[in-house]
């Protein structure tokens, strides 16, 4: 998945961790049908530690990964920050970006209702923008942009159901 | 900034012990076309209706142009609302025992124009609207598209400054929908007529210029986004 990196950040946030801790947390919330590969973990791990957005902690000289503690560090949590607070471009099959997305929201304590609002109002800034293609185009083009609108409209759907039960999830995995 | 031709500032209503709204605040720019959605029972049709002058708010201001609404008498607002409002409802409430060039007549009787200009207007409207074969068809002859789409004529007929539509898709088939607000929204922007529709469908919100969410009674604007 594209936002494993920006997914490990947000596990991270809250307290330093080993990578087979981040490995079944992720796996718990986001993994369902497709677990991390443990290679993934450390790879993504070492990547971001030489991007400078994690650090590791304590570990002994020599040691291998799976010894390692990570700790976020501010280029870190700036960059999760602004993933967080960006919608995601508007196409059809988004569910999994947005359902992660408003999953680390809650969990590191920032305002998911903020997020979904922005992505509410760029999936309708591309709804209007199908709706005036459709006014103009040949008969193929209208069907076209119909399969999209009907697509993004179940998105929104499904921001409008989760901003309803925003309480609700913040008193099961908020902070 | 110019006046704009609706405005609402902290407008409350309630029912008996149900607060509808609770500080509603909305400007509206004449000409513009503004979806107001949310979900069921968050006050969006209270807000229309103290808007549109039908229902007075217990408190706040409701200002159309440079009239303030809610601190006219009833009969003032009556007349305002014949005069200068268009209304489209779920269910076209058309009158039934007429046919659809009298109902669409009906809002110039009932600002006392004649009979017979009445008439000729109704026409050539169904007319433009593409609607002249359903002219002399009752309501109980029509589909629900084309009852909806003679309601529009109806709610254009007098050449409103704001027609307010509440659900005006909320009975219809997608197909019929569409049909219904093509027509509503290009005979709006061709006359200069400012749209207000409350919806709770994002297709139909995409008609609009911009739209607002009530929540709670409250309206809450989503910032445009880059
Ligand atoms: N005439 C009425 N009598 C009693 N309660 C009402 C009346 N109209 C609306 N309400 C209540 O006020 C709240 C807002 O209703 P409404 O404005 O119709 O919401 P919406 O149009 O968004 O579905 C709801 O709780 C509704 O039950
Ligand atoms: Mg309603």
């Amino acid at each position: 998945m594209a936002n494993v990196p920006t997914a490990l950040l947000g596990l991270l946030e809250p307290q330093p961790s080993h990578g087979y801790e981040l490995k079944r947390e992720y796996d718990t919330l986001f993994g369902q049908d497709r677990p991390l590969p443990f290679g993934q973990v450390y790879s993504t791990l070492g990547r971001l530690e030489r991007d400078g957005q994690v650090v590791v902690e304590g570990a002994e000289p020599g040691a291998g990964p799976e010894r390692k503690r990570y700790a976020i560090t501010d280029a870190g949590v700036r960059r999760l920050e602004e993933w967080l607070r960006e919608p995601e471009p508007p196409h059809p099959h988004l569910q999994t970006v947005l359902f992660v997305k408003v999953m680390l929201a809650l969990l590191s304590g920032r305002s998911a209702a903020a997020f979904l609002d922005v992505q509410r109002a760029a999936h309708l800034q591309r709804m209007r923008e199908l709706t005036a293609i459709r006014k103009a185009g040949p008969l193929s083009r209208i069907v076209l942009a119909d399969y999209e609108l009907f697509h993004l409209e179940a998105d929104l759907r499904w921001i409008d159901l989760t901003a309803a039960r925003l309480d609700q999830l913040a008193e099961e995995y908020g902070r | 900034m110019s006046t704009p031709i609706l405005r609402a500032a902290k407008v409350t209503r309630s029912f008996g012990p149900t607060p509808a709204l609770r500080g509603a605040d909305l400007r509206v720019d004449a000409g513009e076309v503004l979806a107001v959605m949310g979900p069921s029972g968050s006050g969006k049709s209270t807000l229309l209706h103290c808007l549109a002058g039908i229902l007075r708010p217990d408190s706040g201001e409701v200002w159309f142009a440079d009239q303030r609404l809610d601190r006219l008498s009833e009969r003032d607002r009556t007349r305002l609302r014949r005069r200068e409002f268009g209304f489209v409802f779920q269910f076209g409430q058309l009158v039934p025992e007429l046919p659809a060039a009298a109902n669409v007549a009906l809002p110039l009787l009932l600002a006392g124009e004649r009979r017979r200009d009445a008439y000729r207007s109704a026409a050539g409207l169904l007319d433009r609207l593409g609607l002249a074969g359903l002219a002399a068809r009752r309501p109980g002859e029509l589909s629900g598209g084309q009852a909806q789409r003679v309601a529009v004529a109806r709610a254009l007929v007098a050449r409103p400054r704001v027609i307010f539509a509440d659900e005006p898709t909320g009975s219809l088939d997608s197909l019929s929908g569409e049909a219904v607000l093509d027509l509503l929204v290009d005979a709006a922007r061709e006359q200069g007529t400012t749209v207000v529709v409350v919806t709770h469908e994002a297709r139909v919100a995409a008609y609009a210029d911009r739209e607002v969410v009530v929540r709670d009674g409250v309206v809450t604007s989503l910032a445009a986004t880059s």
